[in-house]
């Protein structure tokens, strides 16, 4: 080898990441049913699966800073007094910040901007407490339907373009191995949103959709090097094509993970409170994204081609028929 | 080919050069005597969530402006209908849902081949006529009509917003058209955080009218109970009920109940201006008024058939005042009473730039006070340093000499990005400095790519040059399929996004395309200058 001293993190690596299959299927299915447990649970309460931020489900969202740290209790009694019912108020971001969120359930549209203005009014007139800086989100309920439409269409125009352009490069096989793995992705990443009951705002969408084409890369990245070594040999049986694929792609698909990993970190930890639900999507999609491209879609391949061959018909990827062991 | 790559670095320091330039002065000269700073926030327009400001989606009601323009239509189907010497009992709008339908009624059954034929003349162009039961007609505006209408109120009320917005002095306020079709728009005003003085200005329809009251009286009854009754408790279609201010001697401050005709002699776009006459004992000021020609035609024509009746001035569907016409009016007059100096100034004010042809709900409001914008950004730019610098280290430390290379990759990657976004005066957001720092990682993966080919090259014997060609013809494929997947999900967004994910998925493009560049072409042209100068037989740091 040329260079001496090389820091190498997987030199030559011989794993059967296939003969593995059913535990990386049990540990999917583990977090796959909590996901979902959390999300009929969170259903049940709410009415949606996951729960919704302000963008979705409608209302108003004020958040003060102070200039002083805000007594909870003395605002609420502001706020009661002021005759306003169901706020909900509570802190927001580092205690430090002297920020309180106060949120009013879902108006009508003609209602939109009454809730903010008494909040508004509520805290000035009777609080002497100081308002550093407000920000105030209201959303009426035409413009929560209209962004969940479109949430919805981005997602699905997301998944359908990546397969016809997966059907182009590849075969079909290969982009419906590959939406699998990126719908199990979403399933969990969404799940995780349910479990630890944070909001999905149309941030979080945008994380979300990213993490589809970031899942893609990776699934790609192991297709193509699956791909070359088909054409290089027709004597290998699939199976053990896949996992050489694999092992010659790990390093690389650790590597760069790794490194997404390391700049999507830096966001949850340094990025603050607004960007929070954002970069909590992409640390969790990035993980579940490269572990899927590895444990999903790669047996996927095989287990369609098994099926192929078990039913009699002709095998679409090009390799040795499945000897038995 | 020593010259070749000389040309080639040559090449990628002008476009260093070139879009350092577009980051501070996109394509305008550089001004010498501003700072870097100003320069460079005039290109890259920071949004709204990093500079602080207000953001209102608007819901135009079209259905007024509809409403508007068949008044007008009913008006002027009574003066023809005068002209021409044909009778009607009167034209009316049956359904207050559907207001692209005018009625008219009690035609002369003998003359109604001449009744046709004026309504077709005249309105066919934009009006369906159908004959109706009981010598009546039924004009409908024409669907393609309608649309055209909805559209050009909402075209309209973005100009007269725009005005008055522009008489507020909010420097660089965004005013567009919102959504797919919604008529709605989308109002940004930068800088400004108390919404309240700001929407009172944008939304006041000031919409004064003057309608013919349908009971004799000026007096107006004290309940809606006892208004339906003088109409023996059905109001007929061409009436409606207003609330309003009491009149004449009993001044107190109760709501009174009349009963008006629904279509307006003159109102809205007839009135030119407003202005105060002098205040009485209370305060409170009259207000004269001003007509255009058109207008003043109009109530010239009316006020000199209908001297002794009376009409009531309506201020968004409020009676303000009652008044008896004593003489022909043309196109100025005057209204008494009840109107406070800012009520005044307003309506003047709103006359003046133009009338809201309908009126405007806001369905959402957002402001980012301006502190948090100044914290948003600081948090992002720490955010981005830390990613930036943890890669850049990273790289060094697996990759040694070709870690250079790829840092340096990096950085020019990031200088055509926001060079990109000066020339194209794209708007930073909050979720745009994320995709920066999500572009510095994915940009990052082609050279991991790129090299670790390389390594697997050297390690099956093969020399320097020919694993470095090796390594970038084999991954070349891959990274042009991986970056179009991306920037696909990145098109979608950008399309079915609102303005700070319509930031994200712009920094992430521009972030992948220039990658494409930094990743295949600058990372290549490094390695070959390294190999051209290194001694034969040296190793190659990777």
């Amino acid at each position: 080898m040329e260079g001496e001293g090389i820091v190498e993190l997987f030199g030559k690596v011989n794993i059967d990441w296939l003969g593995k299959k059913w535990y990386f299927l049990g540990f999917s299915l583990i977090f796959s049913v909590a996901g979902i447990i959390a999300m009929s649970l969170t259903y049940a309460k709410t009415g949606s699966p996951v729960p919704l931020g302000v963008d979705f489900r409608g209302g108003t969202e004020v958040q003060i800073t102070f200039a002083a740290a805000p007594d909870v209790n003395q605002v609420r009694q502001a706020i009661d007094a002021a005759g306003i019912k169901d706020a909900k108020i509570v802190g927001y971001d580092a205690p430090e910040k002297h920020e309180l969120l106060v949120s009013l359930p879902e108006q009508t549209d003609a209602t939109v901007d009454t809730g903010r203005k008494q909040i508004q009014d509520a805290l000035t007139n009777s609080y002497n407490n100081k308002i550093v800086s407000l920000s105030v989100q209201a959303v009426g309920p035409t413009v929560g339907k209209q962004l969940e439409k479109q949430a919805g269409l981005a997602t699905l125009y997301s998944l359908v373009g990546m397969l016809i352009y997966l059907w182009f490069r590849f075969e079909l096989i290969y982009g419906v191995a590959a939406v699998v793995a990126v719908f199990h992705d979403t399933l969990i990443t969404v799940g995780f949103f349910a479990l630890t009951k944070q909001e999905i705002s149309l941030t979080v969408i945008a994380a979300i959709l990213t993490l589809v084409g970031y899942s893609m890369n990776d699934t790609i990245v192991v297709f193509d090097r699956i791909r070359e070594n088909l054409r290089l040999t027709r004597k290998e049986v699939l199976t053990e094509v896949v996992n050489r694929s694999i092992n010659q792609t790990l390093s690389r698909t650790v590597l760069t993970s790794g490194l997404t990993f390391l700049t999507v970190l830096a966001l949850y930890l340094f990025g603050g409170e607004v960007l929070h639900g954002f970069s909590f999507a992409l640390v969790v999609g990035i993980l579940i994204g490269t572990y899927s491209s590895i444990a999903v879609a790669a047996p996927m391949l095989v287990a369609y081609q098994d099926w192929r061959g078990a039913k009699g018909k002709t095998a679409v990827l090009p390799a040795a028929k499945r000897t038995k062991k | 080919m020593k010259k070749n790559l000389r040309n080639k670095i040559a090449l990628i320091f002008g476009i260093l050069l070139v879009f350092l330039y577009g980051t501070f002065f996109g394509f305008d000269a550089p001004k010498f005597g501003e700072s870097l700073n100003k320069q460079l926030t005039e290109h890259i327009h920071l949004g709204l969530d990093l500079r602080g400001g207000a953001h209102l989606i608007l819901q135009v009601v079209v259905k007024d402006a509809i409403n508007a323009e068949t008044d007008n239509t009913a008006a002027r189907i009574q003066q023809d209908f005068q002209t021409a010497k044909l009778t009607l009992s009167n034209v009316l709008k049956p359904n207050p849902d559907a207001p692209q339908t005018i009625q008219v009624t009690g035609t002369d059954p003998a003359k109604s081949t001449e009744v046709r034929d004026e309504l077709t003349t005249r309105f066919g162009t934009e009006y369906d006529v159908h004959s109706g039961s009981d010598n009546s007609w039924t004009l409908t505006i024409k669907p393609t009509v309608l649309a055209e209408l909805e559209s050009k109120a909402v075209d309209q009320s973005i100009e007269t917003i725009r005005d008055r917005v522009d008489k507020l002095g909010v420097s660089e306020p965004v005013i567009q058209k919102y959504g797919l079709g919604e008529n709605q728009i989308l109002v940004e005003l930068p800088g400004i955080d108390n919404l309240d003085q700001v929407k009172d200005i944008i939304q006041s329809t000031s919409r004064l009218e003057v309608h013919e009251v349908a009971s004799n009286s000026a007096a107006g009854f004290a309940t809606e109970a006892e208004a339906l009754a003088s109409v023996n408790g059905v109001l007929p279609p061409d009436e409606v009920m207003l609330h309003g201010d009491s009149q004449g001697s009993t001044t107190d401050n109760a709501d009174h109940i009349f009963i008006v005709k629904r279509v307006s002699i003159v109102g809205g776009k007839d009135f030119r201006d407003a202005s105060a006459i002098g205040a009485n004992d209370m305060g409170r000021q009259g207000v004269n008024f001003v007509l255009t020609n058109a207008g003043g035609e109009r109530f010239y024509d009316y006020t000199s058939t209908h001297v002794g009746s009376y009409m009531a001035i309506t201020l968004g569907d409020r009676v303000k005042n009652v008044a008896v016409i004593k003489s022909a009016i043309r196109d100025q007059g005057q209204i008494e009473g009840q109107f406070s100096k800012d009520q005044i100034d307003a309506l003047s004010f709103t006359l003046r730039t133009g009338a809201l042809p309908a009126t405007i709900i806001p369905i959402e409001q957002r402001t980012v006070g301006a502190s948090l914008g100044a914290d948003s950004i600081r948090q992002g730019v720490i955010a981005a340093i830390v990613g930036m610098v943890a890669v850049m280290a990273f790289m060094l430390f697996y990759y040694r000499g070709s870690g250079i290379n790829a840092d340096l990759a990096l950085i020019l990657n990031l200088v055509i990005l926001l060079g990109f976004m000066g020339f194209s005066h794209a708007t930073l957001t909050l979720p745009g400095i994320a995709g920066v720092i999500l572009t510095i990682g994915m940009g990052v993966d082609s050279n991991v790519l790129i090299f670790e080919r390389i390594r697997e090259e050297l390690r099956a014997g093969k020399g320097s040059a020919q694993s470095v060609e090796q390594g970038f013809a084999h991954a070349w494929i891959t990274i042009v399929d991986t970056h179009v997947t991306t920037i696909v999900s990145a098109a979608i967004l950008f399309i079915f996004g609102t303005g700070p994910v319509k930031g994200f998925a712009t920094t992430l493009v521009f972030g992948l395309l220039a990658n494409l560049f930094t990743a295949v072409f600058v990372s290549r042209v490094i390695f070959d200058s390294h190999l051209e100068n290194k001694t034969v037989g040296a190793k190659l740091s990777i």
